[in-house]
């Protein structure tokens, strides 16, 4: 166990240590999201009705979400990128925890996703938003969205030893996850969809996701929200981390 | 010699064998990449694993090294079964691979002290090896460069000194100097001399036998996921015959005519292929100076003469009597790690540049 946490720090350093050494990953992480601040609200964000929430304050929950769940790409792509030049391998061949690769893409995540929430809001408190909650439930917000990022970074890692190259790994994460986060509460209100879609963005995940963080930051109503949240993700990991590792561990067909 | 924090006493295999292995076989589907594969490697020597893409080189490592498991038979490497006791074993092998497994965004330094932090040294022990080792493989001055600015043979080299962190037994390179130009190619069998002087157990799998030559104490040839013949570098050549005499004729010249004509030279009947002449010469020194001779007496035009060295392709020929055949390694196809093209090594001069393709 000790072994399993310092193979894991150990390797969460080494994949904190190449990000500002590859510039167009670490545009991803700041510029990217600010882009899409400033589309929703300026071009969009006029023309949305949400019924009564100034469209900065109910955007920014929505926006903040969605990034998090991209935000295990960089897992994605680089265990890709490690199976292909042998890397996994070398791991595989050395006295160290089995599960230390995949655990620390994960725990760097955390800390780039802790990174572009800073981002993000402090984008999100330019153009108009302000939080409208106490300080322990913007905080209980932040681990909430960790939580969901950790999630996604296990399914990006899954997605990253399956898939066949670099290119592939980002579009099937992209195929799957970008419409999940749109058919969703995250950028309009679920009851301006018609039937079929609000039918199924009102059992989405994401909806779930994002009326949490509405509630624990600008305080809509909170409902079961944040605990159906909490049980998300924690199911997610629950699935996605076991397939990842049991595919790692025959990444290389042992 | 330290071992890994593991280990109390290193169990020492019976016999001395630092490598053992009976009937190992694996197969991918129809495949079968190991077909009952016998070895055994003594401790302190170097076995060179000689046979063409698709022998199944890359899998008996990857077998050996824990990394795949075997469908039927037994190995033990150091004393510990690689299946068994697969989680000590990884802290006494080193692998250095075809694929120079470096990361190409962290520094020499960076790489060798994760490694070693990865074996379970502390970090200021796995810096201060990381030290040792880049002053040791000559990469001192690009410690502290991001890998990717390498060339082939830095990263190589750098690869093999993260399969030495750990000082470990027994150490398995897989096709090490495959794809680097012949400076780096000698550089880096200086320095696998100096691992091999030190008492390290070796396993080294190459195409080539004249690495195989230099480097092994021993050579196992493997085809077809079987080992067809095994034997000292001496041993080996003396069935296939020891450098060869290539004679070109002029057109209109009659080969069978040159063919009885060299006889006197050479050990065994001269191949005829087209216009060409080869057999195996009885010594070399005025080899080629007795064939002009022989050949210029009879008449018989010549378009060019050689001596050559023999290839993989002529120990193939020799042991099975069929050329060595390249095939997609069945092995190399599972682990998904495919290797961007590498440049062909141009090796030596001389005609006979029928190799088999890079492993890739």
């Amino acid at each position: 166990m000790r072994r399993a946490v310092s193979d894991t720090l150990v390797l969460a350093e080494r994949n904190l240590v190449r990000l500002p050494r590859r510039p167009e990953l670490l545009l991803a992480f700041t510029v990217q999201p600010i882009m899409f601040v400033l589309l929703f609200r300026y071009v969009f964000g006029g023309a949305i009705r949400t019924g009564g929430l100034p469209y900065a304050e109910f955007l920014i929950p929505g926006i903040v979400v969605q990034n998090i769940a991209f935000g295990g790409f960089v897992t994605a792509l680089g265990l890709n990128d490690d199976v292909h030049k042998g890397l996994i391998d070398r791991f595989r061949s050395l006295p160290m925890a089995r599960s230390a690769v995949l655990a620390g893409r994960t725990l760097a995540d955390l800390l780039t996703n802790l990174l572009s929430i800073g981002v993000l809001v402090g984008t999100g408190l330019v153009i108009g938003f302000s939080f409208n909650a106490p300080a322990w439930r913007v905080l209980a917000g932040v681990a909430l969205l960790l939580e969901i990022g950790f999630a996604f970074s296990w399914v990006f890692a899954f997605v990253g030893l399956v898939a066949s190259t670099p290119e592939s790994a980002n579009s099937v994460g992209f195929i799957a996850i970008f419409p999940l986060t749109f058919i969703s509460s995250a950028f309009v209100p679920v009851q301006t969809m018609p039937a079929a879609l609000r039918a199924f963005a009102q059992i989405n995940p994401f909806t779930a996701f994002v009326d949490a963080m509405r509630a624990l930051w600008v305080g809509a109503p909170a409902g079961d929200h944040v605990w159906a949240s909490v049980a998300w993700a924690a199911g997610i990991v629950a699935v996605f981390a076991p397939a990842a590792v049991a595919r790692y561990r025959r990444a290389s067909g042992g | 010699m330290s071992t890994g924090p593991l280990a109390a006493s290193p169990p020492t295999a019976a016999g001395n064998a630092a490598i053992e292995v009976r009937g190992l076989a694996r197969s991918f589907g129809e495949v079968r990449a190991l077909d009952g594969v016998d070895l055994e490697v003594r401790t302190g020597t170097v076995l060179g694993l000689l046979g063409p893409n698709g022998a199944g080189k890359t899998t008996l490592v990857r077998v050996l090294t824990t990394l795949l498991l075997p469908d039927a038979g037994n190995a033990t490497v150091a004393g510990l079964d690689v299946v068994r006791d697969a989680p000590e074993l990884r802290a006494r092998i080193g692998l250095a691979g075809q694929y120079a497994a470096v990361d190409e965004d962290l520094t020499g330094r960076e790489n060798l002290t994760m490694v070693g932090r990865l074996y379970g040294l502390r970090r200021a022990e796995a810096r201060r090896r990381a030290t040792e080792l880049l002053e040791r493989f000559d990469l001192a001055g690009a410690a502290d460069r991001v890998t990717s600015t390498y060339s082939g043979g830095m990263r190589r080299r750098l690869d093999l000194a993260a399969a030495l962190v750990a000082r470990p037994q027994v150490v398995f390179l897989d096709e090490p100097t495959t794809g680097l130009d012949p400076r780096s190619r000698l550089a880096l069998w200086e320095t696998i001399e100096g691992l091999v002087a030190e008492g390290t157990t070796v396993l080294l799998t190459t195409q080539y036998l004249d690495e195989a030559d230099r480097l092994a104490d021993l050579i196992a040839v493997i085809d077809h996921g079987r080992v067809i013949a095994q034997g000292t570098a001496d041993e080996l050549k003396d069935r296939v015959g020891g450098e060869r005499l290539v004679v070109g004729l002029e057109a209109g010249a009659d080969p069978v005519a040159a063919a009885a004509v060299l006889a006197p030279l050479v050990v065994e009947e001269p191949a005829v292929r087209g216009l060409v002449v080869e057999a195996p010469v009885r010594t070399r020194a005025g080899a080629i100076a007795q064939a002009v001779r022989l050949l210029t007496d009879a008449g018989i035009g010549i378009d060019d003469v050689e001596l050559r060295r023999p290839t993989l392709d002529d120990v193939f020929l020799a042991l099975t009597g069929h050329a060595a055949q390249d095939e997609d390694d069945p092995g190399a196809e599972v682990q998904m790690a495919k290797p961007r093209a590498r440049r062909s090594p141009q090796r030596r001069a001389g005609r006979s540049r029928r190799r088999p393709r890079e492993e890739s």
